[in-house]
């Protein structure tokens, strides 16, 4: 039992390719706990970002800056009464949200969070992908005719309309990522540079090794080709997650809640989770292709050598930037640490506010302490791809909040317009000319 | 890497298919019917992920229940379905239904027992890791005019439908 424990940690690949169910489990739990955990943090990161940006404070009273307020929602939602509509279907009514939740949290099976950091690596893991985040329109279809009420029905109607059309334009934007990876030659323009790597792949953990063999992240290919298709896909992958701009299927000031108009409790609070995991699973998509999935920035330039003794040991790839960039977690924990201990300190001297001070103070030692667990080496090289992987989807999280609290929402034609008129044709554009670039360079290249 | 459980998951894979299947023609509403055809894609879905086809599979999931099946359900969803349960089911086509699934059995039947002869013995030995590679040359290689026609078979389809959507052309 010991042995077939450790003996995964002897392999290179991910638990999925070793076979071990153990290690298997753990990673799937770890990472459902991550995905929810992140979805916490987006439910108070919203409020207070969106806040500040409308200048407002926000939530304030539950904990030092309302840091539990997502706890006191999460057990409001759980004691509310749950109800449903009398003449509602209640098999296609309960089945509805458990569909969705599923399929939000299936997606993360191919998710690579590092080289060996993903529960699998399917040779057709972005399909995979595509495929069975495209399920959650039939959850939220469902939802809507099985309330058996009008808004819940028009909502479900604008949105599957509006996922459908979108996915072309998102396919075709992902197509252009997917044909990079098959080109040969480094760099921007793929003249000269490290001449390895060349056959396409769909793999996710293949599609970030790609753009580490062509020492290119594909946002910066074929410049402006790559950036083009990212932005394309960045706009798409708001309006398939039914954010604003695009959140004409909940549109309060119209369909007072769209879809889940009349689910209540906690069947609501799994179309919450689903939604924010669904935001989460689409980034993460973006990252992978265009921003380089776990690379870190300039993974190729590491400076002088340069060594520590039992701290850093001199290497060609261990330089004096790799070893200021490997200290980003330590540096990113203890500044959040930090931050907390001035808000404790600033916090009013009053008797009143003396357990929410300690409780702010003590919340930022625990992020300090996990700053400095990350200093010890043999814990500092295995958080590097997963903390490098989780800023970049949380920089993509973010400009959804900025988004939201930025844009007017779009009108139902404006919206079916901007889908096929715009944004199709442009990334059909891209992905032709991509297509051409590539064969002209590689043949330019072999005469 | 070994198959798991390969006989237990495609028993799970047939019958659910099979019951999704059933339930497609004997409920009365439109709206579930449709989901269990839903059920029987994700079904057939799995099969061809054991039949080392991961491609098909996912292309099958994206196309069938992503894409087509909700267009369905966008559809019948704007249906009466309080009428459509009234109405009488199999308008008098039972002879027809019974001769078309007659000769169907018989031809599954036939291909059971003489099927040493027709399909050759040893399995396929399929690259796994390079299915969806393998799949794009035979595409665009050996049988790329069958495809070409075949795609532009859709697009005559897809303009038909635009021509018989619009009021005036």
């Amino acid at each position: 039992m010991r042995d077939y424990i450790t003996s995964y940690l002897n392999s290179s690949g991910t638990p999925g390719e070793a076979g071990n169910i153990f290690w298997i489990t753990v990673y799937i739990l770890l990472i459902f706990a991550g995905v929810a955990a992140g979805v916490i943090c987006m439910n108070w990161l919203e409020r207070k970002i969106m806040a500040h940006m409308q200048v407002r404070l926000g939530p304030m009273r539950v904990g030092p800056h309302g840091l539990l307020q997502p706890f006191a929602d999460a057990l409001k939602l759980l004691l509310k009464e749950d109800l449903m509509p009398e003449q509602a279907d209640s098999v296609v009514y309960h089945l509805a949200p458990l569909l969705v939740v599923v399929v939000a949290f299936t997606v993360f099976i191919v998710v690579p969070f590092g080289p060996s950091h993903a529960v699998t690596d399917m040779n057709i893991g972005l399909l995979f992908m595509l495929g069975v985040s495209s399920m959650a329109v039939l959850g939220i279809v469902m939802a809507g005719w099985a309330s058996n009420s009008h808004y819940p029905l028009l909502g479900a109607l604008r949105s599957s309309a509006q996922m459908v059309s979108y996915e072309v334009a998102m396919g075709m934007a992902v197509l252009t990522a997917v044909l990079m990876t098959s080109l040969h030659g480094g760099g921007i323009y793929g003249v000269g540079g490290a001449q390895e790597s060349g056959t396409g792949t769909l793999s996710m953990i293949g599609i970030v090794q790609a753009q580490a063999g062509q020492h290119v992240w594909f946002i910066f290919k074929f410049f402006p080709l790559g950036l083009v298709s990212f932005v394309i896909f960045a706009i798409a992958m708001v309006a398939e997650t039914n954010r604003a701009p695009f959140d004409l299927p909940e549109a309060e000031s119209e369909l007072t809640a769209g879809f889940h108009t009349e689910y209540s409790g906690f069947r609501w609070s799994l179309f919450f989770l689903a939604e924010y995991a669904a935001m989460i699973a689409v980034s993460s998509i973006a990252v992978t292709l265009w921003l380089g999935g776990w690379l870190r920035p300039f993974p190729n330039w590491h400076g002088p050598q340069v060594a520590i003794p039992g701290f850093w040991q001199a290497g060609s790839s261990n330089g004096v930037v790799d070893l200021i960039l490997a200290m980003a977690p330590v540096v990113a924990f203890v500044g959040l640490g930090g931050l907390c201990f001035l808000g404790a300190w600033r916090m009013a001297k009053n008797p009143l506010f003396r357990i929410q001070m300690l409780g702010l103070a003590a919340f930022g030692a625990l992020l300090a302490l996990v700053g400095l667990i990350c200093v010890v080496p043999a814990v500092r090289d295995r958080v590097q791809d997963i903390f490098w992987f989780v800023a970049k989807v949380a920089v993509s999280m973010y400009l959804y909040i900025w988004y939201r609290s930025t844009f007017p929402r779009y009108r139902f034609d404006q919206l079916m317009k901007v889908g096929w008129k715009v944004l199709l044709p442009i990334a059909i554009g891209v992905l032709l000319a991509t297509a051409t670039l590539g064969v002209v360079i590689q043949a330019v290249m072999a005469a | 890497m070994t198959p798991v459980a390969t006989p237990f998951f495609f028993y799970l894979l047939a019958g659910l298919a099979l019951l999704g299947g059933v339930l497609v023609i004997t409920r009365r509403n439109p709206v579930h019917s449709a989901l269990a055809l839903i059920l029987t894609l994700l079904a057939l879905a799995g099969i061809y992920l054991m039949l080392y086809a991961p491609f098909v599979a996912g292309v099958q999931i994206i196309l069938y229940v992503g894409g087509i099946m909700v267009l369905f359900l966008f559809v019948i969803m704007l249906v009466d379905v309080g009428r459509a349960e009234k109405e009488a089911r199999f308008n008098k086509q039972w002879v027809v239904g019974v001769v078309a699934s007659l000769a169907l059995g018989m031809l599954f039947v036939s291909a059971y027992v003489k099927g040493k002869a027709l399909f050759p013995e040893r399995l396929a030995r399929l690259a796994e890791e390079s299915n969806t590679q393998e799949i794009a040359k035979f595409l665009y290689g050996d049988y790329l005019l069958a495809f070409e026609v075949a795609s532009l078979l859709l697009l005559v389809a897809m303009i038909g439908a635009v021509v018989m959507a619009k009021k005036r052309v």
